[in-house]
């Protein structure tokens, strides 16, 4: 059975139908993607999973619970943890505290102090600052920080919202091997991106968004394959 | 050359600063007059010190409740001079019980502590109240309409004290232990000024504790300043919100029987005055910014203990003392004309109002 399942989702912004009717499933342990436009709909779409926006329609299941009417705070509790576009870290917080926010749902202190050793040993820059105000950090540091706060939460699925955006190459790279060592640790990841190369590396499956529609399923690999995707997002 | 600075320097721009120069002209000539004239000791200006301290730190203590709320809700809660004085009223009926049976001078720190107890769990339990029935029905709408039910929820709370328990004044008993005077460090000081200082800074730094130490505290500053991130980081943001009014309700509470101590009354209207001097002190310090109302109620006590007698007795104007609330609110339009953001608020303000 998928752990997470979205079934004929349909959003509305007032009168704007944002998402029209998509489905999709991640299964347990799995990196999946989630590729498209600018406006497609990709962000809305995990808005709605972690309850940030209410659907006029449809279902979204975690393990065979419904998600679709719990608050925000009682779906990160149920292990679905959203980091959002564009970092919306806490500036006025320091560093530690923002990563001890994440794990606000959490009270098992020893598994706290471990996750956040674990989070500074993947990203050394924020142990360097960790008692520096977050709203003083560099982008790329920024992005690391909500990346880690994330992870902080121990979710059993994680969703990110362009995690790449606006960093330098060597970040990017950083980021990503950082996605991947969350996943091989076990944490089942929905990956939005704009950077559909990068996001098909280390998927195993994705979806295309199209104005609000899911147009095109399958592997990773079939997607890098497919000369639309490659026309579209590739750029070649 | 000559138009480029035309063109920056705006009537308005003139205007204003026309406005700081007369306003500072009068200030340093008002200052000179009085330090001239000799007519005041030096034993003076200390009590007038003594005495706005211990004012400002009640203002401060309601102060609080006003930026924390703004803080979190980007609400101005005008009910709040009404939870304040809802605390000291309902005190006063335990209190006025204590005194008759005689338990306040048998045990007057149980008894205090008892009638501080109820007053800031009325104050308490009444802002939650509201928060629930008046507020949070209204989240989402456009920033006026809370307001203006903020506004309705004052009046109710001034009518319905005034219904149950009459427009006189009601007179709190007093604690024999607290007449009179300690004398401090050389400086003589009324006990109940004291006992006021001592309590408000006891409570400003267990609420600065609390704010800044603990997980719930750093919760609600997290939400202050995202409330969406906040909400994803599974913080439950309706109860970080109900924790900002309990919170500040409780300090504007223990600020109410401070105020009665001192005063030695309650009134159904007695919220009203104190209620614009704390936003005032709240604007003073940056709304929104905690240790910013603390020091701006602070301020603002001395400012109107000193200031008619520093600024206004060496203009030659007679009996001073009756203008310090002149004093106070006209401090209140300058600090919103030349510094909306408070003094110790950013620059930048409220980037997501
Ligand atoms: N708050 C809003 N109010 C009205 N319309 C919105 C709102 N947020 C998004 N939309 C609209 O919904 C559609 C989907 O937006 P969404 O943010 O989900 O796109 P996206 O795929 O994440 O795009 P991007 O890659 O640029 O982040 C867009 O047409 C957008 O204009
Ligand atoms: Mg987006």
């Amino acid at each position: 059975m998928a752990l997470l399942e979205v079934e004929n989702l349909h959003v509305y912004y007032g009168n704007i139908h944002a998402l029209k009717g998509i489905s999709l499933k991640v299964d347990p342990g799995e990196i999946v993607t989630l590729i498209g436009a600018n406006g497609a709909g990709k962000s809305t779409t995990l808005k709605t999973i972690s309850g940030l926006l209410r659907p006029r329609g449809g279902q979204i299941t975690l393990a065979g619970e419904d998600l679709s009417a719990m608050s925000p705070h009682g779906i990160v509790a149920k292990g679905v943890v959203h980091v959002p576009e564009g970092r919306r870290i806490f500036g006025r917080l320091s560093v530690t505290e923002n990563l001890e926010m994440g794990a606000f749902t959490r009270t098992d202190r020893s598994g706290i102090e471990a996750d956040l050793e674990r989070v500074f040993g993947m990203f050394p820059r924020l142990r360097e600052r960790r008692a520096q105000v977050a709203g003083t950090l560099s982008g790329g540091e920024q992005q690391m920080l909500a990346t880690g706060r994330g992870l902080m939460t121990r979710p059993k699925v994680l969703l990110l919202d362009e995690p790449s955006m606006g960093l330098a190459p060597v970040l990017v790279d950083l980021i990503y091997d950082s996605i991947k060592e969350i996943n091989a640790s076990g944490t089942t990841i929905l990956l939005v991106e704009q950077n559909a190369f990068m996001a098909l590396s280390v998927a195993s499956r994705g979806y295309v968004l199209q104005t609000g529609e899911v147009v095109l399923q399958g592997s990773a690999a079939d997607l890098k394959a497919n000369e639309e995707v490659r026309r579209a997002y590739l750029g070649g | 050359m000559q138009s480029s600075l035309m063109r920056r320097l705006s009537v308005v721009d003139l205007y204003l600063w026309a406005f700081r120069i007369v306003v500072l002209v009068v200030v340093v000539w008002g200052m000179i007059g009085t330090i001239m004239a000799r007519r005041y000791p030096g034993e003076v200006w200390i009590d007038f010190v003594v005495y706005g301290l211990s004012q400002g730190s009640i203002y401060a203590l309601i102060a609080l409740g006003y930026t924390m709320v703004y803080g979190i809700l980007r609400m101005i809660n005008f009910a709040h001079g009404e939870v304040f004085m809802s605390g000291a009223y309902t005190a006063y009926f335990v209190a006025a019980a204590f005194g008759r049976s005689g338990y306040l001078d048998r045990n007057p720190v149980v008894s205090l502590l008892v009638v501080l107890a109820v007053a800031m769990i009325t104050s308490t339990a009444i802002a939650v109240l509201l928060e629930r029935v008046a507020y949070r029905p209204l989240r989402g709408s456009p920033r006026l309409v809370p307001l203006i039910a903020a506004i309705g929820a004052s009046f109710f709370l001034q009518y319905a004290f005034r219904g149950f328990f009459g427009s006189g004044f009601q007179a709190y008993p007093e604690t024999q232990v607290l007449k009179g005077t300690w004398a401090i460090a050389g400086i003589s000081i009324l006990r109940t000024q004291a006992v006021v200082l001592v309590a408000a800074v006891l409570m400003m730094l267990g609420l600065y504790a609390f704010v800044m130490r603990t997980k719930t505290g750093t919760a609600m500053r997290a939400v202050s300043e995202d409330r969406e991130a906040a909400a994803l980081m599974g913080i439950d943001v309706d109860r970080a919100i109900v924790i900002a009014f309990a919170v500040g309700a409780s300090m504007a509470g223990a600020a109410g029987f401070l105020y009665a101590l001192v005063f030695k009354q309650v009134h159904f209207f007695m919220g009203f005055i104190p209620g614009i001097k704390a936003f005032t002190a709240a604007v003073l310090g940056g709304i929104g910014n905690i240790p910013g109302a603390m020091l701006g109620g602070l301020f603002l006590g001395i400012f109107e203990s000193a200031g008619p007698i520093l600024f206004l007795d060496g203009l030659g104007i007679v009996a001073p003392y009756q203008l310090k609330d002149v004093i106070a609110f006209t401090m209140l339009v300058m600090v919103l004309i030349f510094r909306p953001s408070g003094i110790m608020g950013e620059r930048l303000v409220v980037k997501k109002a």
